[in-house]
């Protein structure tokens, strides 16, 4: 059997994800031996309009760029979004809640109605067109992405946790952020990091965006314990969780 | 993007639709007839982000978090360089040991950026063929040893920063986690272990110098500058073009930010029409501040005691690779010696402006914010190197082509794409 075929594009990011496929050293080189890589501009001069998979990394904010993506789309059977700002926006969604003519003339000035400058809301690849599997995290986590990659080509369904980041942050005996009198996403947000943050000395931003089915009654609990608000909760919310954490109010 | 190239004998026309085997979108446009140059641009047309916008209102606490994310490359520098313009506002003062972690994770970025960008994305070029993928079959020696010296440089930037993209580790005022005496005696150890690759890549390189186009276009080089010290850290802004420095505080009146009809990253200019950063500007500002064996690299390789060829910047970062290594064993020395101690970090916010410059592996960036008395950022400015190098590479492009415009469409593209490969430019992050 040949090889699937896979492509890398990249839209408005900081292309930090990108680097975590590169990131992982040796490893790579094993999963070249599984795909044949037609297209990945940052780190090769071929290109090529057919691929099976297409991993797409970043935002769209521009018409330009969404028809580009609609192209891959249709060019692609199986298209995977990579990253916070490819699955939701990202930090990029920041922007989303300002007024977007006056964020332009903040940033350009006199300069800000010159027509290359056009940029319009930030939106998530899903808002575009159809994606069939989200490598959440920002960055991603290699290791995630190496395992979700190889359950793709063994046509086994990936495993992307469905609990929160709080389950692998007490697995981790972390002590937690509340008791430091912080505001952590941990009870709410998806698991699959190793809670990189907490385990450092920090509270989760939320960067893998919201769980699916958030138990808010145990998120209750916490904030009822350290005296905090859903309120407090939800004002952490818009810095990575982005529109997904509107849609589950 | 595919690559659109047409030629006939009298006429030459480039359309490169996004450079490859670079960090963000940027296209290069040549047309010229019977050897007269119509039109030579370097086009930037990157989506902007709004970053500067988008920080407005958000807490002093998180604004390295988020402009971290300006780039994924440079994230460490980001953050440093948020965390410093905070720390300039708000008048607080960090320990000895937390600028030494802080330097030394620094460097651990310069490490990772340059091994990158020297083996994975110009050394193609220099073995003529498209990606490093197929030089894994031909010269697996040669990708092991990249491989060894960027996975190490990123277990390093793991260690103190938390993370290899994106730190985590970085508060204004100290640091949420420190690293063991063990893990840095390890560390002291792989640093010491890995000189030998380092020797070996510079090696290759030096054999293979001669793939590098003779072009020399003397431009200003701005870079920080530091009495007795090669810094990426500490100083003031040092140019080629200017005796003494200018503070960091003043850094709008280095950079002159202006918009280019061709190009959605803003452009610098100085003292000249444009100015390049990056390691040839550190290395010919800072170059006789060099510890002993990047000294010697730097005289192997040819670099001389100033150096005006904008494609040798990817040897002016080799020989910084050994330079951050050798001072990074100079700080694990003497942190280990004092031991590390553990800090409380006691910050309260409060109103005020400040400035931080720190210098990326691509070249000097700046960061700028106020806050209002709740510690919440009511300004920002941020400029990137790249946004520093952009007319710089256009200037370089209107010199060069005029003495490659006779040689075959397919050539002048590919010499161009390495000119441009050499700023090792972050052009989503000079949109950022």
């Amino acid at each position: 059997m040949s090889k699937p075929t896979v492509a890398i594009f990249d839209f408005a990011c900081c292309e930090g994800c990108q680097l975590q496929i590169v990131n992982l050293e040796e490893e790579l080189l094993d999963l070249l031996n599984l795909i044949n890589p037609v297209e990945w501009r940052e780190a090769m001069s071929e290109s090529d309009d057919s691929y099976d998979i297409a991993i797409i990394e970043g935002s769209i904010t521009r018409p330009e760029d969404a028809e580009r993506l609609k192209k891959i789309r249709e060019n692609a059977k199986v298209l995977i979004a990579l990253g916070a700002c490819a699955t939701m926006g990202g930090v990029n969604s920041l922007k989303n809640k300002m007024d977007q003519k006056e964020v332009a003339v903040y940033v350009y000035g006199d300069s800000a109605g010159q027509p290359h400058l056009k940029s319009e809301k930030t939106q998530a690849v899903h808002e575009i067109v159809k994606v069939d599997l989200k490598i959440h995290g920002c960055p991603i986590d290699n290791r995630e992405f190496g395992a979700i990659i190889r359950s793709l080509l063994a046509g086994k369904t990936p495993f992307i946790p469905t609990y929160p980041v709080c389950v692998e942050c007490k697995q981790k005996g972390n002590i937690c952020r509340y008791e430091y009198n912080e505001i952590c996403l941990g009870p709410v947000i998806r698991a699959g990091c190793g809670a990189r943050c907490p385990s450092n000395g920090l509270w989760c931003f939320g960067c893998r965006g919201y769980v699916e089915e958030p138990n808010v009654n145990a998120a209750y609990d916490v904030m009822n314990l350290y005296g905090k608000t859903i309120d407090d909760l939800k004002s952490r919310l818009d810095l990575f969780a982005g529109p997904e954490a509107e849609s589950h109010g | 993007m595919a690559e659109n190239i047409e030629t006939d004998q009298a006429s030459r026309v480039i359309n490169v639709h996004h450079v490859t085997r670079v960090e963000g979108h940027g296209n290069i446009v040549l047309r010229a007839a019977n050897g007269s140059i119509e039109k030579i641009e370097w086009q930037v047309p990157e989506a902007p982000r709004f970053f500067e916008a988008m920080v407005r209102g958000q807490s002093w606490e998180d604004i390295q978090t988020i402009v971290s994310r300006i780039c994924g490359i440079c994230s460490v520098t980001h953050s440093l360089a948020a965390i410093k313009a905070i720390e300039d506002a708000m008048k607080i003062k960090v320990s000895e040991q937390t600028d030494r972690l802080r330097i030394l994770a620094h460097y651990a970025e310069h490490l990772e950026s340059h091994v990158l960008h020297v083996g994975y994305l110009v050394a193609p070029d220099l073995f003529g063929i498209k990606s490093v993928v197929p030089l894994a079959a031909s010269n697996p020696g040669l990708v092991k040893t990249v491989i060894r010296l960027h996975r190490l440089a990123n277990q390093w930037m793991e260690l103190l920063a938390g993370r290899m993209t994106h730190p985590v580790t970085f508060k204004p005022g100290g640091f949420s986690k420190l690293p063991g005496a063990d893990d840095l005696k390890k560390l002291k150890k792989q640093l010491e272990d890995c000189i030998p690759d380092l020797d070996r890549a510079a090696q290759m390189v030096a054999g293979l110098k001669d793939k590098l186009p003779d072009f020399v276009r003397e431009t200003e080089y701005v870079a920080l500058a530091q009495k007795g010290n090669y810094t990426f850290y500490h100083g003031a802004i040092g140019s080629s073009d200017m005796a003494g420095t200018l503070p960091v505080r003043q850094f709008e009146s280095a950079v002159n930010e202006y918009v280019s009809p061709q190009s959605t990253a803003k452009w610098a200019k100085w003292h000249r029409a444009s100015y390049a950063v990056g390691a040839l500007a550190r290395y010919n500002l800072n170059g006789k501040y060099l510890r002993p064996r990047a000294r010697k690299w730097a005289s192997d390789l040819g670099l001389g005691k100033k150096n005006c060829n904008p494609f040798y910047n990817s040897l002016a970062q080799l020989v910084e690779c050994f330079q951050v290594v050798e001072h990074a064993l100079e700080i694990i020395e003497e942190l280990l010696k004092k031991g590390i101690q553990t800090e409380k970090i006691m910050v309260k916010p409060c109103a005020g402006e400040g400035a931080g410059a720190v210098e990326a592996p691509r070249g000097i960036l700046f960061h700028r914010y106020e806050f209002d008395r709740n510690g919440k950022c009511v300004k920002a400015n941020l400029c990137i190197p790249t946004n520093q190098n952009h007319a710089n590479i256009q200037k370089d492009f209107e010199a060069f082509v005029p003495r490659i415009i006779k040689r075959p469409a397919g050539e002048i593209q590919h010499l161009l794409e390495m000119l441009v490969r050499a700023y090792d430019p972050c052009v989503s992050c000079s949109t950022h």
